[in-house]
């Protein structure tokens, strides 16, 4: 809850930058901001406080979620300056990512279905804005108006859903919700049914899950690259975070047939987001292909709903976000020098830059899962996960996607050491380069140790 | 904390080497390499001859999934291990002569494929297992990524999603495995072996471990990524791919398949012996139409890989301690044939049978070590393919003779395509490409001399070998056939 105040403050504080003139200084400040609203949240562990009448509640699930929310905000603030130095208005779009990110603590600290809709437009506006940032490109313009578009159809629909479920339990609570599947088991109303699908098919939107995945690859390849990465990871993992709090903390009571819409929900992802990654010839689109995949996977832990599903949600989160920057900083840096994002533009590119290449090189094998990364053990996780409630055949196919991913994942990784040389040493910022090591350090320690985030949750 | 030295040893150095120059780095990688073989010759002088694992280390890894970091040696753990110290240091020599681009990164990867693989045969914890199994598997995808031939890409993405394929498949069973191990739920190998699962589940767990296990080794008809694989590697990873990494599909079938799938075995077993047997068959008529040395080599592993898989499903005493002397001669082999090969690409620039021809006349010392390891691989007798060989076929035959007839002839069509092959490139006159090429030199001899003192020592005198194995291979039967 402190930590909603101190990163909505600074949101407010960004905005002013443009008026007091400390423009210069803004980015430092931000980030530490983010860091002393990290060690604040810390202190918030164990302490399960209700807020606003029991509108949200912030127990260790929402601590942990807000940390690596926090975290992954502060390696976007490390990734983006090389694009705002080229746009005059970097205040309003600090402040805008801030505010994302105040929306982002919402949807993992809601216990009340109001907030939970408040959460995702908080996140999402902001995020519409950002997309069409790039003002003068036409694609980023159609980008913002595509995610403006379906955005605002998913919010519909989960609006909707809410509707009908309180139409039925005449509560917006998440735990009154859960009192009233408790003493109506066995004969809840069909709208209840109709409501929880609905809820469904709107988070299932937002979190890019099939067959409501249709807007990422545009909206991902048409947004500026570094906006991107800011969907591919904050967005994605908050959304996330939200569905499983939903789901498994209150819908978990209601009769299990929602968990066989999840089960096809999460099957299909998974083929359908790796076997289109398989054909893309831009590594953005590649990335946001995978992103619909690795949505596919981290299903599994809504599926499973046992005591590995939280934690195995937690670390696959920090697998992929970290990941998943470090690639989108080499793409930011490919971007600078080659003007596009091909897979082509790649050829060459490790004989002079070795750190990008090594970079690149992590990111890619922890995203297809390899060990000794973190991407290994998180994908491990959520198989165990799976497997402890008998989910054979959907590990099954959670193998087969493995596979198919291993194949455009090392293809962009490959691409780098073909060609003669082509890319010269490119010079990299120093905030990149810190990005770099924090995600390669990262990687491997949570590969090495996947210990240390043992037992938070 | 023998072991995990032996781990870590070189992983330290392959770190270090990395931000070495080039000479400085091979030095240190062969250095590492014979302090690992002195290490493990020392253990070998402490080793009991008995069935437990010995030097043993645990250390809580991820307490709270059960995962530890449990290894030890049993008789055939230490062997392969000596096996890989005593080569690495050889295909480390080997690369010395050649003008590698990077070459720290090279020696760097093959530092990091010793630690792999001495993971593999050391581990007592099938998720350490699994993680060093494709820990192995990533440098040499490296190796033969950045240094191998023109066909790379393709080749080498087909070899790693082929062995990935097979991999992630035992490790959802071993996943499974997990979840019937009494509370707390535990990844340690020998609490797996002691899991009562009803039959039709082995089965399943047999199908999952096989697949694995018969990718990696590259047994027809899983072995399509591998003829490609070996020509297109450059020559150290050719060796260790065929020298040690088929092993280790061999040492998974002898510590997983077999401890954790007993009863699965009286169903597949013989399913799995005929595959094998057709597979030595299939191969070796291949290798009679290879018109290139390294390819010819690679059908001709397919092979004797084969003869080693059948054997050890046969489940008995002789034909399981023959696969053991047979994968450790089959290594030594192997390394000193694609040395050999090498040294003739890099004289005469091609690596075609049929268009090199009268070396011996320039060079005898080529044509005399290359018959040594030619008989050493056509398994004469005094020669050290000759005792796994025989070991394996009399097993075989013990549980069929007919089926011991027909491997057998795999070891005649060996000696067909193998002679043939050297008498069409050593024998005969002098053609242009073999005019004036240069007979080994010293550091070339360095490498091979110990090869050959192997191949004969092993040839003549295998009982050491026999009896350091002997007592896990007995109790490795005895949880078998319980």
């Amino acid at each position: 809850m402190k930590a909603l105040v101190m990163v909505s403050g600074l949101g407010i504080v960004a905005m002013l930058g443009e008026i007091f003139r400390f423009k210069k200084i803004l980015l430092p400040l931000v980030i530490v901001g983010l860091l002393a609203t990290m060690a604040v949240n810390v202190l918030d562990w164990d302490t399960n406080t209700a807020y606003f009448n029991n509108m949200m509640t912030y127990d260790n699930f929402a601590v942990v979620f807000t940390s690596i929310l926090l975290l992954v905000s502060v390696g976007w603030f490390l990734l983006a300056p090389s694009f705002f130095k080229t746009e005059s208005s970097m205040t309003d779009h600090f402040a805008l990512v801030l505010f994302a990110l105040a929306g982002g603590i919402v949807l993992n600290s809601f216990s009340d279905l109001t907030m939970l809709f408040l959460g995702i437009e908080i996140v999402s506006i902001p995020m519409y804005v950002l997309a069409g940032s790039k003002k003068t490109d036409l694609r980023s313009s159609e980008s913002a108006m595509k995610y403006f578009l379906m955005g605002a159809f998913a919010t519909s629909l989960l609006l909707m859903g809410v509707t009908l479920v309180y139409g039925a339990a005449h509560s917006f609570n998440l735990s009154n919700i859960v009192n009233y599947i408790n003493s109506n088991s066995g004969s809840l109303p069909i709208i209840f049914h109709t409501g929880i699908l609905l809820i469904l098919a709107g988070l299932a939107f937002k979190v890019s899950a099939f067959p409501f995945h249709f807007w990422a690859p545009d909206v991902y390849d048409g947004a500026p690259t570094v906006v991107t990465a800011l969907m591919a990871t904050l967005v994605k993992v908050a959304s996330l975070a939200a569905f499983y709090r939903l789901f498994a903390t209150c819908f978990v009571y209601a009769d299990s047939y929602w968990t066989d819409v999840l089960w096809i929900i999460s099957a299909f992802t998974i083929l359908i987001g790796n076997l289109t990654a398989l054909y893309q010839k831009d590594l953005k689109r590649m990335l946001a292909y995978s992103s619909v995949s690795h949505a596919g996977y981290v299903l599994f832990a809504i599926l499973a709903l046992n005591e590995f599903s939280a934690p195995s949600l937690m670390y696959y989160s920090i697998a992929y976000s970290v990941a998943t920057l470090a690639a989108f900083t080499v793409l930011v840096i490919l971007a600078n020098y080659a003007g596009n994002t091909h897979i082509e533009s790649l050829k060459g590119f490790a004989r002079n830059n070795p750190l990008p290449a090594l970079t690149m090189v992590v990111a890619m094998l922890s995203l297809a899962g390899i060990p000794p990364l973190a991407g290994f053990f998180a994908k491990y996780y959520l198989f165990t996960a799976a497997l402890q409630s008998q989910y054979f055949i959907l590990v099954l196919l959670a193998v087969l996607g493995t596979i198919i991913g291993v194949y455009y994942y090392f293809r962009a990784m490959v691409t780098m050491f073909q060609g003669d040389g082509e890319v010269p040493k490119l010079s990299i910022s120093g905030t990149h380069i810190a990005l770099m090591l924090l995600c390669l350090i990262g990687t491997l320690a949570l590969g090495i140790m996947p210990g240390l985030l043992m037992g938070l949750l | 904390m023998l072991i995990p030295i032996l781990i870590i040893l070189p992983l330290v150095a392959a770190l270090v080497i990395g931000f070495l120059n080039g000479t400085a780095a091979r030095v240190i990688a062969l250095a590492v390499g014979l302090v690992e073989l002195a290490l493990v010759v020392l253990a070998l002088t402490q080793y009991q001859y008995t069935a437990d694992a010995q030097y043993v280390f645990t250390a809580p890894w991820v307490p709270s999934l059960g995962i530890q970091f449990k290894v030890g040696m049993d008789g055939i753990s230490l062997l392969l291990v000596l096996l890989t110290t005593v080569l690495m240091p050889l295909i480390v020599l080997s690369g010395f002569g050649k003008a590698f681009k990077n070459q720290s990164l090279l020696f760097a990867l093959i530092m990091a494929m010793e630690a792999g693989l001495i993971g593999v045969f050391t581990a007592m914890d099938a998720f350490l297992f699994y993680i060093f199994w494709e820990v192995a598997l990533i440098p040499i995808y490296f190796i033969c990524l950045l240094w191998g031939g023109t066909e790379r890409v393709r080749v080498t993405l087909k070899f790693f999603i082929y062995t990935l394929a097979g991999s992630l498949l035992m490790l959802v069973a071993f996943i499974y495995l997990y979840f019937h191990t009494p509370e707390p739920h535990t990844f340690d190998l020998s609490v797996f072996a002691s899991l009562n699962l009803d039959e039709g589940v082995q089965g399943y767990l047999f199908l999952a471990f096989f697949l694995a296990f018969a990718i990696k080794m590259a047994l027809f008809p899983f072995h399509t990524w591998q003829p490609d694989t070996y020509s297109e590697a450059p020559t150290q990873g050719t060796m260790i791919l065929s020298a040690l990494m088929s092993k280790m599909g061999i040492y998974a079938v002898l510590r997983i398949l077999l401890p954790l799938a007993p009863q699965a075995l009286a169903d597949y077993g013989h399913a799995a012996i005929l595959v094998a047997v057709i597979g030595i068959v299939y191969a070796s008529l291949v290798a009679l139409s290879q018109q290139d040395w390294k390819r010819l080599i690679a059908y001709s592993s397919i092979a004797h890989i084969g003869l080693m898989a059948a054997g050890i499903f046969t489940l008995n005493q002789q034909a399981l301690q023959g696969s053991v002397v047979q994968m450790v001669s089959h290594g030594i082999t192997a390394v000193g044939l694609f040395f050999l090969v090498d040294i003739l690409e890099s004289r005469t620039g091609t690596r075609d049978i049929k268009s090199m021809s009268g070396v011996r006349l320039v060079a005898p010392a080529i044509a005399a070590y290359l018959l040594i390891m030619v008989l050493a691989n056509i398994a004469l007798p005094l020669t050290n393919g000759f005792v796994g060989e025989f070991l394996l076929l009399s097993g075989v035959f013990q549980y069929h003779p007919w089926i011991a007839a027909v491997a057998g002839t795999g070891t005649i069509l060996g000696a067909w395509y193998m002679l043939s092959a050297y008498q069409y490139s050593i024998l005969g006159d002098k053609t242009a490409v073999t005019v004036g090429i240069a007979d080994l030199n010293l550091r070339e001899k360095l490498v091979l001399v110990p090869i050959v003192i192997l191949v004969f020592g092993i040839g003549v005198y295998p009982q050491p070998i026999l009896d350091i194995a002997a007592p896990a291979v007995e109790h490795l039967l005895q949880m078998v056939v319980k």
